[in-house]
């Protein structure tokens, strides 16, 4: 790639080591045009934090940056001393933090926030705090500024931090994950003012994000990254239709996309963690085109096309990613499972009673998979719990096969408990860390299905089976598993009892896009061979699409929008449906969409 | 068998491993002591705080004692009273704890109130009006000490309980319908357990050094016994004399303190 006058960012040759040594970004070459967006993209580990924040001259504790050159406006940031890099942050180069409740210092008011940083411009006073405000769509008045963190919304902290960010008019905007962790409507606008900044402000921005999808919809150039090295670079547009390093296709083929309900196609294998990155090409293990010749030397990055780059020496083989089967409805049984009736439930704090669900009636039927949907805050958990009977409902009856449950499930019958199955959001938490996988997967077997400790042992390897995962795991520590493997162990212990509902909370949103995909599969083909039903919880409406038959959107504890999938993603009635289908992050360019079909 | 658990326990850090040293050194000297004492320490061997000789190599204390042999039966009833004080009080507050922190139900709250009166009061002094309820002797000490050990053990066992109750696979127990004799054993105890045992530590070498004060102020152990906190207690008019009668049994006390928080901050420190 040319390096023009209108380059504002070019890091050639960025080495950042940990301080044992290993390598966490190596090798890294990006440049920035004047009014341009490049995202970076890559899976937890691939070093794409670390990369940012060295573009501040910064490296986390523990870690420093061992080579290379960043030039920002033409000044080598890595080559200053402490105090002229202090004078640069926030100058020339500025940093968007994720998760805006954290970044914010919670006793400033928001106008301190701003002016320390707008005081470090010389000419203009705070005067400018109002128009800072307007620049980033919040209100402009000296009332807001008055305001704590704490009385802004997400998405109004996350204006506050890109204000600060701009407060200087840096010629160089470093954002890390600046959407994760806000909803999707909510992020829809905040990306909204970040491609309005860059088009009527001129504003070049670093955007580093896990979501593809998300960055596919701003940015202009995309970098992959993948083992701390840059996989595959290149123009958004080319770079969807036509991936040529076989880890971008793959990512291209997890990803759910809720505009086009197509099967995933997962990548074998997790992301490498730092110690056990190979030699020569880091992603051959996972790779379906490796030769012998992979594992020999790191591939260059070869130019492939116009501002085009490849790190794979088998480039010209990749093919273009693969034409789909698409998800269509399928038939379900019409008895139904689970029944509920005017739900409602409540969460008793120091604040007074807050309704999380009111007035919930559904049926779920047997082998059919239904999405509960909406945002945090929503009432979906709660609802799932007090269907497990980990919450106490305040009114309304759940039956099971027709027969009503009980609300505590100290009440429940045996068979009751058996018959609903629970996985949990957060695979490191679900998993007791001080027992062997094997021991944790026999233990339902015993407890609800009245097995002999043998008998229960004797049906882990069925159950490792079922999800995929080899048969040594049961000897293994969750300590010792990724977290994929984690939630597969997870979904084995609920089928260990031999379920007739299977309630997922959420058990992709703390995966990597690349497991996602491949327990998106499991979950699916366990429908289809056991016909248990499916409770799915989510916010994603990606993920919806490909699991789920019928879906319920909630807003604030209430039911907005029920129906089909099919239906309800492609014509959403209810208002708010409609914005939360529009503001669902999508990989659907129209350009891409031409290549593909 | 358990490999990850024994790796673990290599990987303790050089200050743990130190403190692992220092308490097994000093708690050998105490178990050990009274069989390897040259002298009877009840018996007057010379001169009032006679120095440092050949026979007696840490001198005399304020009766003409032999020191060394009085230092080495002298560790026995520090390390076995503030064990059974540390075991008592952990085995009630491990129980009401791990029930507070579990079932949070009215109980709970009548407890923490409970815990949070005697936490108000300075400790030495209720120890000792307990002390002097319970009348002279070492047992009530020991109770006293086992009481006021009490409410931080409750709390931090309560605590430690509930961050673990949120966890999925405690949920997920529940969700089977486990039992909570079941629940907490099998899922919440052994999770817990590492911190806990560096807090044991630190409760061992508190009572420590409550019942050597105490036996320091002549509440508990009464003269001829030899204890460590006595000896420092009975000998301070003499530490300019003989410093070594005062200056040992105090090092003793000081290491063993020393030893144990050193292998808790190690076991505390270690990743669960």
């Amino acid at each position: 790639m040319t390096v023009t006058n209108d380059t504002v960012l070019d890091v050639t040759d960025l080495r950042i080591l940990l301080n044992s040594g290993s390598p966490i970004v190596d090798g890294v070459d990006l440049n920035l045009a004047r009014g341009e967006i490049l995202g970076i993209v890559g899976e937890s580990g691939s070093g794409k934090t670390t990369t940012a924040l060295a573009l501040l001259g910064y490296a986390q504790l523990g870690a420093h940056i061992a080579g290379g050159k960043v030039f920002v406006a033409g000044q080598d940031v890595l080559a200053l001393d402490k105090k002229s890099l202090r004078e640069i942050r926030g100058k020339s180069v500025s940093y968007v933090p994720q998760d805006a409740d954290q970044a914010l210092n919670p006793s400033l008011r928001i106008a301190q926030s701003l002016t320390d940083v707008l005081r470090r411009r010389p000419r203009d006073r705070p005067a400018d705090l109002i128009s800072l405000l307007a620049a980033v769509d919040l209100p402009s008045t000296q009332e807001f500024g008055r305001r704590l963190p704490h009385q802004l919304s997400g998405g109004q902290q996350q204006r506050v931090t890109i204000a600060v960010g701009l407060a200087c008019g840096p010629p160089v905007i470093v954002m890390d994950e600046p959407t994760t962790g806000l909803d999707v409507i909510t992020q829809r606008s905040v990306l909204a003012e970040i491609a309005r900044l860059r088009d009527d402000e001129g504003v070049s921005l670093v955007y580093v994000s896990h979501d593809l999808a998300v960055v596919s919809e701003i940015a202009d150039r995309i970098a992959v990254m993948y083992a701390g090295r840059i996989v595959e670079q290149g123009p958004t547009s080319t770079l969807l239709a036509r991936p040529r390093h076989p880890y971008t296709r793959g990512l291209l083929q997890s990803i759910p996309d809720h505009r086009r309900r197509v099967r995933l196609v997962p990548m074998p294998g997790t992301a490498l963690g730092l110690e056990d990155r190979p030699e020569g090409c880091p992603f051959a293990p996972r790779c379906s085109q490796k030769t012998d010749e992979c594992a020999v030397g790191l591939p260059l990055l070869e130019s492939v096309g116009e501002q085009h780059e490849v790190r794979c020496i088998h480039w010209r083989d990749t093919e273009p990613p693969l034409a789909r089967a698409t998800i269509g409805p399928r038939s379900t049984h019409t008895d139904a499972m689970v029944t509920l009736r005017g739900l409602r439930a409540t969460h008793r704090g120091r604040g007074g009673t807050v309704v999380a669900a009111e007035d919930i009636s559904f049926d779920l039927h047997r082998g059919e998979c239904l999405a509960l949907v909406g945002e945090s805050g929503s009432g979906k958990t709660t609802i799932a719990r007090s269907i497990v009977g980990l919450h106490q409902p305040d009114d309304g009856t759940i039956l099971l096969r027709g027969k009503q449950l009980p609300p505590r499930i100290r009440n429940r019958s045996l068979a009751e408990r058996r018959g609903i199955q629970y996985v949990f959001q957060n695979p490191f938490q679900s998993l007791n860390p001080q027992r062997r996988i094997g021991e944790d997967l026999a233990r339902p077997g015993q407890v609800l299905r009245g097995l002999s400790h043998t008998d229960a042992k004797s049906e882990v390897g069925g159950l490792l089976e079922q999800v995929r995962l080899p048969q040594r795991v049961a000897e293994r520590y969750p300590a010792q598993l990724s977290g994929g493997e984690r939630q597969r162990v997870a979904i084995a212990r609920a089928l260990a009892a031999h379920p007739d509902l299977l309630v997922c909370d959420e058990v992709t949103s703390a995966l990597d896009v690349s497991v996602q995909a491949a327990i998106l599969e499991v979950l699916a083909e366990l429908r289809d061979d056991l016909g248990v039903a499916m409770l799915f919880i989510t916010h994603d409406l990606g993920v919806v699409s490909v699991v789920a038959d019928r879906i319920i959107v909630l807003e604030r504890g209430r039911i907005c929008e029920t129906g089909p999938t099919d239906q309800l993603l492609s014509a959403p009635q209810d208002p708010y449906t409609r914005r939360l289908v529009d503001a669902a992050p999508t990989l659907s360019h129209p350009s891409a969409d031409e290549a593909l079909s | 068998m358990n490999r990850t658990r024994t790796r673990r326990w290599i990987r303790v850090s050089g200050s743990g491993k130190a403190g692992l040293v220092i308490v097994v050194v000093v708690v050998a000297i105490a178990v050990i002591g009274p069989l390897a004492a040259p002298h009877n320490p009840d018996v007057v061997a010379g001169l009032p705080y006679a120095q440092p000789s050949a026979a007696h190599w840490l001198g005399l204390d304020f009766l003409g004692r032999d020191v060394l042999s009085r230092v080495l039966h002298g560790g026995l009833t520090v390390v076995f009273y503030a064990g059974v004080a540390t075991a008592a009080a952990y085995g009630v507050g491990l129980l009401v704890g791990l029930f507070a922190g579990y079932r949070r139900t009215w109980l709970e709250a009548v407890l923490m109130r409970f815990t949070d009166v005697i936490l108000a009061f300075p400790a030495l002094v209720l120890l000792l009006l307990l002390a002097t309820a319970f009348g002279p002797g070492i047992t009530g000490i020991v109770v006293a000490t086992a009481i006021i050990q009490l409410p931080p053990i409750i709390r931090i066992v309560r605590s430690a309980t509930l961050e673990q109750s949120v966890r999925g696979y405690v949920e997920a127990a529940v969700a089977r319908g486990e039992g909570t004799l079941v629940v907490l054993r099998r899922e919440i105890l052994p999770n817990i357990a590492r911190p806990l045992s560096a807090d044991v530590g630190l409760r061992f070498s508190w009572s420590v050094l409550l019942i050597a004060s105490v036996n320091f102020l002549g509440l508990g152990l009464q003269a001829p016994a030899s204890d460590w906190g006595l000896m420092v207690s009975e000998n301070r008019g003499g530490i300019a004399s003989n410093p070594s009668v005062m200056l040992v049994p105090a090092a003793m006390l000081g290491a063993l303190t020393l030893g144990i928080n050193l292998l808790g901050d190690a076991l505390a420190g270690g990743k669960q």
